[in-house]
């Protein structure tokens, strides 16, 4: 009796039984992938917002800056003359533009409303520094200092190089403990652990048949993910060490498999053991960072955020995959992950039941 | 005859309950073995135990001269056990159920096919398990428990839940099983499926075999009056009661009963009188014995 056999159609069934469960493809694939596009949508135009300035009458300043260096401040500024300046400052008053500036004598008047403080701050700063520049360039010496600012990541970090690793890890996260957590008390409940239990096959070989099914599906949700974040509308570039996640992966899936063995070893029902997995699955996904970057959390969220696994799991694909680190920066996320697994699996052996209490 | 199974002094206690209190029986090969009892009495733990499912408290078990406890991968090739739940894998159809736990005895898959049609499921082969009725779902574990060509099987309550059409075709199944020289150990609460299919049946109750024997045997030991029954009105009550033999007659308007332990003699007299109209001869059938031994008191 060949146990690669047995291994090989128990893989086969659960993968069948999988694709044919509409609602367990819907969550784990599709659900997850309808927030990429949803966050990707809403937070990655942000960074290309320009202000919105009108110009009513000549202003010297501004006029002089558009003249040096037109493209740069396209970049910044999306500047529109007018010369209704009524109509203009109604425009600001409404939202639809950011400032009027207009020139009276030496004097540069910017209209602004207390609306949006951080979009008029901006606007304010940014004729700041026209006038400032026009007042130095009319001295006629050359600048005594002058700035250049440089980003830290390189230009591409943008919301979905961090989207699309952390809600993957919330993907991968739900799908495992789910997975596993079902799968145990079902077999149980409906008598399959003692049919299996009756039948001569090695039960471990039982086992990894069902964590084989898992790695697969995780590392399809994985290609997905990847595929259509790199689609040119929402522009994932994957670091070099990208394929450095994929380890990453499957440590990830171990640790939440191990973490649903529990919860289904420990449960007596499927409502039990789904209402627990939520229970767990949630919480961890926004304090594991899978919503919201930790880098802004307070202090004390982000000590806690280490208590759960995902945070390693979402941090390390970070690391490689959108902040292009190099494949030493996932180690000790994959060492934290597989350790995970190993205390659940154990945890969970010493829970297990064969039947239904 | 060589024995499939023996069973000598067993017993398993759950905390305070005794579950298995002292059986002993044995199955020579080629038989058809019924354990019939109440709910309660102590026969699926009986059955779990030989199965290697329960270890033993106390007594002995040997099924095809090898031990049961601790699960023992020789002899699981061996036997076939189809559980009173239908243990299925979700969302797979007949075919691929029977194709994987075939899978598990390394029985190549093609071999589903002719047991789905020996089992009457040969059109259902691509129905999901879901879908299947309660008779077809029963029909397929069976099928489950067979496909690995087993010497031995055992069926936990296989008719529960069955119409009448599905039982007969099952007990179909289950005698063409018996034929082919398979040992077959059934527990049921159906008197009439165990008198018609088993060559002995054992009654538990409290853990303990009360009467053991081929059915005939044990309703024959047992003494209940017949009773015969004609259409009402063919001969008075009272004329009843005086036939030769009759211990006791009743007219409920439908029918009228006469009760004896002479049945010969109370049907010559009353063929005499021309009074067979609609005769009806029911002699103690095992549900008597069953009831005789068990009490008639419910218990839940």
């Amino acid at each position: 009796m060949s146990t690669l056999d047995s291994f090989k159609s128990l893989s086969r069934a659960m993968l069948l039984g999988f694709r044919r469960d509409r609602g367990a493809l819907f969550f784990t694939v599709l659900f997850p992938l309808m927030f990429l596009v949803i966050f990707a949508g809403v937070f990655g135009h942000q960074s290309t917002a320009k202000a919105k300035v009108l110009e009513v009458g000549p202003v010297a300043a501004v006029d002089q800056a558009v003249a040096r260096d037109p493209a740069e401040l396209k970049k910044i500024m999306e500047l529109t003359r007018t010369a209704d300046r009524a109509a203009a400052l109604r425009k600001v008053e409404k939202g639809d533009a950011d400032a009027v500036v207009e020139q009276r004598g030496s004097e540069v008047v910017v209209h602004y409303s207390a609306a949006d403080q951080v979009r008029s701050g901006t606007v304010r700063g940014l004729m700041d520094s026209l006038v400032q520049s026009a007042n130095q360039a009319a001295s006629g010496k050359p600048p005594a200092f002058t700035l250049r600012s440089q980003q830290v990541e390189d230009d591409s970090l943008k919301a979905i190089q961090f989207f699309t690793p952390s809600l993957l890890g919330w993907a991968l996260a739900s799908a495992g403990v789910f997975g596993a957590s079902q799968t145990l008390v079902t077999w149980r409940t409906k008598g399959i652990l003692r049919r299996l239990q009756l039948s001569p096959a090695p039960i471990p070989t039982v086992f990894a048949a069902r964590v084989a099914v898992s790695l697969g599906v995780a590392l399809g949700q994985f290609a997905l993910f990847i595929v259509v974040a790199q689609l040119p509308m929402f522009g994932l570039k994957l670091g070099h060490a990208w394929w450095m996640a994929i380890p990453m992966v499957m440590a990830g899936v171990l640790a939440f498999l191990s973490i649903g063995m529990v919860i289904g070893a420990w449960a007596k029902s499927q409502e039990t053991a789904q209402a627990v997995t939520q229970l767990v699955v949630l919480p961890m996904a926004f304090l594991g960072g899978s919503f919201f970057p930790l880098d802004s959390a307070p202090a004390w969220m982000k000590g806690l955020s280490y208590a759960f696994p995902l945070r390693y799991l979402n941090e390390g694909m970070l690391n490689v995959m959108g902040r292009g680190l190099g494949p030493g920066s996932a180690l000790p996320q994959i060492g934290v992950l597989l350790g995970v697994a190993a205390v659940g699996a154990l945890i969970a052996t010493r829970l297990f039941r064969w039947e239904a209490a | 005859m060589a024995q499939t199974i023996e069973v000598t002094g067993l017993r398993k206690r759950y905390g305070d309950v005794q579950a298995v209190d002292g059986v002993t029986f044995s199955v020579p090969e080629g038989e058809f073995f019924g354990i019939l009892g109440p709910n309660g009495a102590g026969k699926t733990t009986t059955l779990e135990i030989i199965e290697g499912l329960r270890e033993a408290d106390e007594g002995g078990v040997s099924v095809l001269g090898m031990a049961p406890w601790p699960r023992n991968p020789r002899l699981l090739p061996r036997i076939g056990v189809q559980l009173q739940a239908t243990a299925f894998f979700e969302r797979l159809t007949a075919r691929e159920q029977l194709q994987t736990f075939a899978s598990l005895y390394g029985v190549p898959a093609r071999k589903s096919d002719a047991m789905l049609e020996k089992v009457g499921l040969g059109d259902k082969a691509d129905v999901r398990v879901e879908k299947l009725s309660g008779g077809q779902a029963q029909r397929l574990s069976i099928a489950c428990a067979l496909v690995h060509d087993p010497e031995l099987v055992f069926l936990d309550e296989p008719t529960a839940a069955l119409d009448p059409q599905a039982r007969r075709n099952l007990w179909d199944v289950l005698r063409d099983i018996n034929t082919e020289g398979r040992t077959i150990v059934l527990t049921t609460h159906y008197m009439d499926e165990a008198e018609l299919l088993c060559d002995r049946v054992a009654i538990m109750d409290a853990g303990r075999v009360l009467r053991l024997g081929p059915p005939a045997a044990l309703v024959r030991g047992l003494d209940v009056p017949a009773r015969i029954s004609v259409a009402s009105g063919v001969l008075p009550v009272g004329d009843a009661r005086r036939l030769p033999g009759a211990d006791e007659a009743a007219d409920d308007g439908v029918s009228l009963t006469i009760s004896t332990r002479d049945p010969s003699a109370v049907v010559a007299a009353m063929a005499a009188k021309d009074a067979l109209d609609g005769v009806q001869i029911r002699g103690a059938t095992l549900e008597d014995v069953f009831l005789d031994l068990t009490g008639r008191e419910y218990r839940a």
